[in-house]
């Protein structure tokens, strides 16, 4: 288990050494939530009335853009090969790995949602509900991105392709989670947000470690 | 060499069997779809609420069935693969995997087409339709996925992984209907307690089934075939570029 921790650890520290970090994807996140009111019109009804939704979709987008460092600096600067000897088992090192992503890549969203719920003007009793369904639903995105990036791996260009994968399998976490974002805090969105998040969470690691065996073999 | 000649052992007989079956499956599939096709558009009655615009779903009934039976067929095809490490398992689910994009999208179309005299609109943002819009994402980032790996061992294991992954979306399609209460028609052929539409739509819709299922099976022959004779083709070329060159 120390192992484990360890992995974390070191991932998290190196995510917060190397190139800026988190920051690149909050900027991310918040340019892409600025472009909406360009994009629709500044009508702040209109802006209210989709914002979850829009958070949710800037939320996935910064994930996503995170994604393909996955594996990929591992894999470059040959660490990948020893993880994969080491006697900690794959799967829990892709578990790690997802850990270590989402603490260094979502959490600084959701930190930074109240703040950038104003721009698209939701309502602040809406604002509890988003932030919940954030942490329910985001782990998932970080379980299916490491499967897509397993995959891609060592692939020219896979970062297109990953994309290409990767994003029809968040659908379900962006419908329910845009859904639970504007309800109640059990209602029947946030349960099914849940499910799924466990289910990738039971699931998302043997794949991921099936394909990264595959990647490296 | 030996590993070579071990690894089409099998294919070779695969070859040999279709290219056997293929003309008689052509011909059939050929007869049915012709069948099929007069009684869907000329012989069967224009529906009492729709009118002519029902003989649209003998198209589309039958393409949305092989987008989802395809991608089943495709996913069982990577299981195999995956488990036995059978190279034809591999060429089939790649053969399959345009096919079932073809007829997604085909679906997608005239489900469209359809709509826009039944509901107003060519596209509305229904369970059903995004299940299979999301589907046919789905071929596209196989198809993608096995243009980028170039080794075929490896590109095969890897999109055969992401194939099963994928694969959660089909009950999600089958039972969107149910589940979501929107503007598709819940199911009405295969239901447990018998289909619900008269015999005189549901004979030619079955034969329209039967006979796109009968094209699914010939094409998907054919590109295996393809696929396997150019893997040859290339094995030779491997082998005539090493012998010049010593």
């Amino acid at each position: 288990m120390s192992a484990f921790w360890a992995l974390v650890a070191r991932d998290i520290k190196l995510a917060g050494r190397l190139g800026g970090g988190p920051f690149v994807g909050l900027g991310f996140f918040i340019i892409v939530v600025t472009m909406v009111p360009f994009g629709v019109g500044a009508d702040l009804d209109l802006l209210s009335r989709i914002g979850p939704g829009v958070l949710w979709v800037a939320v996935l987008l910064a994930t996503l853009l995170s994604l393909d460092r996955l594996f990929q600096a591992d894999f470059e600067d040959g660490s990948l090969d020893l993880f994969l000897m080491s006697p900690l088992p794959v799967e829990a090192q892709v578990l790690a790995k997802c850990l270590a992503h989402w603490i260094t890549n979502t959490v600084p969203l959701i930190i930074a949602m109240p703040a950038v719920a104003f721009l698209v003007n939701l309502d602040t009793d809406i604002l509890l509900p988003l932030i919940v369904s954030l942490l329910v639903g985001t782990p998932s995105l970080s379980f299916i991105g490491a499967l897509g990036a397993a995959l891609t791996v060592g692939v020219r260009r896979g970062g297109l392709v990953l994309s290409l994968i990767v994003l029809p399998l968040y659908v379900p976490a962006l419908i329910f989670g845009a859904a639970a974002g504007t309800g109640d805090l059990m209602g029947t969105p946030m349960l099914f947000l849940g499910a799924f998040s466990l289910a990738s969470l039971a699931l998302a690691p043997f794949a991921a470690a099936a394909a990264l065996r595959i990647s490296v073999s | 060499m030996a590993k070579s000649i071990q690894r089409f052992a099998n294919p070779a007989r695969f070859m040999a069997l279709s290219g056997a079956v293929l003309p008689w499956a052509i011909a059939a599939t050929a007869l049915t779809l012709s069948v099929g096709l007069y009684l869907a558009l000329i012989a069967s009655p224009p529906d009492y609420q729709q009118g002519e615009t029902v003989r649209m779903m003998y198209v589309h009934v039958p393409s949305a069935w092989l987008a989802s039976a395809g991608y089943a067929s495709m996913a069982l095809a990577c299981a195999v693969g995956l488990i036995w490490r059978h190279p034809l398992a591999f060429a089939s689910a790649k053969a399959m995997a345009p096919l079932g994009a073809a007829f997604t999208f085909l679906a997608l179309v005239t489900g469209s087409l359809w709509g826009k005299p039944m509901w107003g609109a060519y596209w509305v943002w229904d369970a059903r339709l995004t299940s299979v819009l999301v589907l046919f994402f789905i071929y596209l980032g196989y198809i993608a996925l096995w243009e980028v790996i170039e080794d075929f061992g490896r590109a095969a294991r890897a999109t055969s992984v992401f194939c099963l992954a994928g694969a959660v979306n089909l009950p999600v399609i089958r039972f969107s209907v149910d589940w979501w209460n929107t503007l598709h028609q819940p199911a009405s052929v295969a239901r447990l307690d018998g289909p619900a539409i008269h015999s005189s739509i549901l004979t030619p819709l079955l034969v329209m089934a039967v006979g796109f299922t009968m094209l699914f099976l010939v094409l998907t022959l054919v590109r295996t075939r393809t696929e396997i004779m150019q893997r040859r083709a290339a094995a030779l070329e491997m082998q005539q570029a090493q012998a010049g060159g010593m």
